[in-house]
């Protein structure tokens, strides 16, 4: 009986679904149909099954959980007749796949159906196996596959060839066996046959290299030979596609024949005339024949070199380039990268063409050629493509920006020849896209400009120019704002001019002017002012006339609702009216930033930097080192005012700086703890709110010292700060502080031990598995118990995926921490440990109770352990 | 390597989805939901080409509905271009002048005739005639 034919209830369904207006009808028809395809599975109903199992097909096509009709495919699979085996195959590729454990009840079934007299019946199961085998049911599977390789009817053969694919994949000993089968299938004249078994020999030979030697050895020329017959077969009209005879087959066998022929010359010797022969050939004003030549150059690039093939090949891709069809140019630059390698110079010629596909309207294509012509630039080209991308640039479309300006920045970075060059793309760049640059280039530009010390003058003047006219690109206006707080006397003074500048005069209100208007306009972001602030602080020494006008800005920041740009207002404005005598060593020049080490580290922590340049956007890179010395000054300059602090009242004022709390939660820790958090305390007073990890780049020599978490070297790097800024007078004080620093040690060990000490307890026992607490608590909260879990596997197997829960009652707080591993290894050989926390707010009146579950893997089985724990001792 | 396949109406609903590595459900709704992100609106003039993931992906649309292959980003794209508009004429000659409803109705049998085009992710008979035939046995086992 055929379900879709007399009884209409598949389709009535299909109907009923189709004509819901809502997606909420569509869940109620949906539901009934689920209901009663359910009611039917647990009566245990054979009439409908198989119809069943299609409509739920269809509602598992649409998305709904079809879970419980699993069974219900390996009950029709069990089936005698074709219809519901061809169903309940069916149902088992959609609804289940090789990682369910039901698909190995299966199997059996399968090993049955292979060995069926009907061959329809053997073809289901071939192309469900096919599909969806895990590898166990492979390796059991394995040898009736290879007898109907064999097998008398060529769709049955093809089947096979193409199960013994998976078969081979999943189980990667199992390809010996299927070599010589194969080698006979490649003999076979039918299509289909011939097409899988060469797919086969594709993966035998990508799996094994004894079947590569093989194949090469044996099956070579008479692959070949296939391949002329296919090219010159007459008209057949089964295979015809568009006037080429089966250019499927003649794709598998130019595929098959590259890996044979990549890295042997003899096996390259055989093929070369076929080749030559498909590639001028082939038609190519259709796709078939297009592909037909893309697989061929591909081989002809692979294969041992043979140079008239080679120049055939590129010819090939370069008409592939001009034409219009944009599928063609696609794979034609695709083609290329892999062919620079082997050519640049010919590839080199088709670069004009390369360059107008950047500028396509096609992101495929264009990113295709972006990335092509970035292999393409060499020291002798670099200049006259880097002009051309940065002249589309400014045409380009916004969301393409970012990619371009990447791979610009790369090209000028990598091959610059000189550093005013360089110095000139990049300022182009940003001043054409400044707001798409990531902020890895605009900091490698700085370091660039600090170590060309002959260009100081000519960029911060260029700069200047270019931020009257680009003051909208925001990298631009930050390298700007840089360069003039470092070099603003260079500018006004026209210091270092190169012979190829007009002269211009401007006036120091002028450098003024343009740094307000960054720090005011609406779209500067905190670093921008951040920075222009600082830029500010170091004019004010630059330019004393302006002296009194700077100020008059930074206070105006006073105000500001942002505490970043508030701080360093308050600071400058300090520096400004009443250290007249340091100002000026303080905001020197900034030293010459090391190339090498910039480079490294960035190298090195890109991705972190990726990552946190996410979470906050308040990066200074730039702004801190200046800082860095303020805050610093704050504190010598507090200890200045009081002359001589005896230790105790200065204990009391670096107790005010860092924050009651910080010390005394500090002092109740373990020494170690007090060391680290002195040290974070005062990299947090160095750093002014941005934590150290964030400032990536420049100032990274000071932090990495203190990220020890060393007091000794915190307090060198104090000193090294220190010195070049502060004069000998107030060196003297930084001793003050290194005592207060060192005082941290014997200081705050004193408690640690003071609390009630309890008994270990095991918690859980059984014949392998062991869990035992060891409790502590803080002194002063009673109603708080640490706790450490451990736990210990006695057995010889190991456990993983190890997973501890554990649950406590409403009078209970309990907060887990990570587990130290998932892994817990056999014979007692190391353990798991894990830290709880449980708050007691019941303390005194109830103790402690918990429920536990463990649950693990143990040779990939699921195993589940619980238990309840209720002698905990008292008073926790 | 095929991945999956994929067709899709405009509106983004999925007519058949056959998936030739393991997926969990809803990784695969996301995988539908993305792929006919991607091809839905892409200018006609465009590469039949999008990058996926660390895959390929080519389509190809027919009225309104997009075929989609996910294969291995080393596949001859050109090829598979030419096997999706295959399988398109496979479809048409049976169903004689395939229309969306047929695929809606008759799903099981575009399965069915999908086993015979392609298995384990591959390329398994190139011959229309061949596959109208094979189907034309198997209806008669019905």
């Amino acid at each position: 009986m055929n379900p879709f034919s007399s009884g209409t209830r598949l389709r009535d369904m299909i109907r009923a679904i189709r004509a819901c207006k809502t997606a909420a009808e569509e869940r109620a028809v949906v539901r009934k149909e689920c209901a009663s395809i359910r009611a039917a599975v647990s009566d245990n109903e054979n009439d409908y099954r198989h119809r069943n199992l299609a409509k739920l097909m269809f509602i598992h096509m649409l998305g709904y959980p079809t879970h419980f009709g699993q069974m219900e495919c390996l009950k029709l699979i069990a089936a005698p007749g074709f219809p519901e085996k061809r169903i309940g195959y069916l149902g088992l590729m959609l609804l289940l796949d090789e990682r369910q454990e039901v698909l190995m009840l299966v199997t059996n079934s399968l090993k049955q159906d292979l060995n069926h007299t009907n061959q329809y019946i053997v073809g289901l199961a071939l192309c469900a196996l096919g599909n969806i085998s895990s590898a166990e049911m492979a390796r059991d599977l394995a040898p009736e596959v290879e007898r109907l390789l064999q097998f008398r009817d060529p769709n049955v053969r093809k089947k096979a060839a193409l199960c013994s694919i998976r078969i081979i994949k999943k189980v990667p000993d199992l390809a010996e066996n299927f070599v010589n089968p194969v080698a006979s299938l490649l003999k076979e004249k039918h299509h289909g046959v011939l097409l899988t078994a060469i797919q086969l020999c594709a993966d035998l030979c990508m799996i094994s290299e004894e079947a590569l030697e093989y194949f090469r050895k044996k099956c070579t020329e008479g692959l070949v030979k296939v391949l002329k017959d296919a090219v010159n077969s007459p008209y057949a009209p089964e295979y015809d596609i568009s006037g080429i005879s089966d250019p499927f087959l003649q794709i598998r066998l130019l595929r098959i024949l590259r890996i044979l022929g990549h890295g042997d010359a003899d096996a390259s010797d055989l093929m070369n005339d076929i080749l030559a022969q498909v590639a001028t050939k082939t038609e190519s004003n259709k796709n078939a024949g297009n592909a037909i030549l893309y697989e061929c150059v591909e081989t002809i690039m692979s294969i041992e070199d043979s140079g008239g093939l080679r120049v055939l090949a590129i010819n090939i891709l370069g008409r592939f380039l001009s034409n219009r069809d944009n599928n063609i140019r696609y794979v034609a630059l695709n083609m290329l990268m892999k062919a620079i390698s082997i050519d640049g110079q010919a590839v080199q010629r088709h670069r004009a063409t390369i360059l107008e596909c950047v500028k396509d309207s096609d992101a495929s294509i264009r990113k295709r050629a972006l990335e092509l012509v970035s292999l393409l630039v060499n020291e002798s080209n670099v200049k006259p493509l880097t002009k051309e991308l940065i002249d589309y640039l400014e045409v380009s479309d916004n969301d393409f920006k970012g990619d371009l300006t990447v791979k610009i920045c790369s090209i000028v970075e990598k091959l610059s020849p000189e550093k005013i060059w360089y110095i000139d793309q990049m300022l182009k760049v940003l001043c054409e896209a400044g707001n798409y640059v990531k902020d890895e280039v605009w900091h490698a530009l700085i370091v660039v400009i600090t170590n060309a010390s002959n260009l100081h003058g000519y960029t911060v003047r260029a700069l200047y120019r270019a931020i009257q006219t680009s003051g909208d690109q925001e990298a631009v206006v930050r390298v700007a704002i840089w360069c003039i707080g470092e070099y603003g006397d260079l500018l006004v003074n026209n210091i270092g001019m190169l012979d190829l500048e007009e002269p211009m005069t401007v006036t120091e209100n002028d450098v003024v002017d343009a740094i307000e208007v960054a720090s005011k306009r609406h779209a500067s972001d905190l670093t921008t002012r951040s920075m222009c602030l600082v830029a500010l602080l170091k004019l004010s020494s630059r330019f004393p006339s302006c002296s009194q006008r700077i100020k008059d800005i930074v206070t105006q920041f006073k105000g500001s609702h942002l505490l970043e740009l508030q701080q360093r207002s308050l600071e400058f404005d300090s520096i400004i009216e009443k250290h007249q005598n340091l100002r000026s060593a303080l905001v020197e020049r900034m030293p010459v930033l090391d190339e090498a080490t910039y480079s490294g580290r960035r190298a090195g922590s890109l991705p972190a930097v990726a990552s946190t340049s996410q979470g906050n956007p308040l990066q200074l890179p730039n702004g801190v080192p200046k800082t860095v010395d303020a805050p610093l000054l704050d504190l010598l300059d507090l200890s200045a005012d009081e002359p001589a602090p005896p230790t105790s009242s200065s204990a009391n004022f670096l107790q005010d700086l860092l924050g009651d709390d910080i010390l005394s939660s500090s002092s109740q820790s373990g020494r170690i703890q007090t060391q680290k958090s002195g040290t974070d305390v005062l990299l947090d007073l160095l750093s002014t709110g941005s934590p150290p990890a964030q400032n990536g780049s420049f100032t990274a020599d000071i932090l990495s010292i203190s990220e020890d978490n060393n007091n000794k070297t915190t307090v060198n790097a104090l000193n090294g700060l220190s010195s070049p800024v502060v004069t000998s007078a107030q060196r003297s004080h930084t001793s003050p502080v290194m005592d207060l620093l060192d005082g941290f040690g014997p200081n705050p060990t004193l408690p640690k031990d003071n609390g009630p000490t309890f008994p270990p307890l095991v918690a859980f026992e059984n014949s392998s598995l062991s869990l035992i607490f060891k409790f502590s608590k803080q002194p002063g909260s009673p109603q708080i118990t640490q706790i450490e879990a451990s736990f210990t596997n006695k057995s010889s197997e190991v456990y993983t995926d190890f997973i501890f829960q554990a649950a406590v009652p409403k009078f209970l707080q309990l907060h887990l921490e990570p587990a130290s591993s998932n892994t817990l290894p056999g014979n007692g050989n190391g353990s798991i440990t894990q830290k709880l926390r449980v708050t007691n707010n019941q303390h005194g009146k109830k103790s402690l109770v918990m429920r536990i579950r463990i649950s693990y893997k143990l040779n990939n089985k699921d195993m589940l352990e619980e238990g309840q724990i209720s002698n905990f001792p008292r008073d926790l | 390597m095929i991945r999956f396949i994929l067709l899709q109406n405009r509106q983004g609903k999925t007519r058949l989805a056959k998936y030739y590595i393991p997926l969990e459900e809803s990784e695969k709704h996301k995988v539908e939901y993305e792929v006919h992100r991607l091809v839905v609106n892409r200018d006609p003039k465009f590469t039949n080409f999008v990058e996926f993931r660390t895959h390929k992906v080519i389509y190809r649309r027919y009225a309104g509905l997009f075929f989609s292959l996910c294969v291995d980003i080393t596949d001859n794209e050109l090829a598979y271009l030419e096997c999706i508009h295959l399988f398109v004429e496979i479809l048409d000659h049976f169903f004689s002048n395939v229309c969306e409803l047929d695929l809606v109705f008759n799903f099981h049998k575009v399965y069915l005739i999908l086993d015979e085009f392609i298995l384990a992710g591959e390329l398994q008979e190139t011959s229309k005639r061949a596959i109208i035939e094979r189907m034309g046995e198997l209806e008669k086992q019905e």
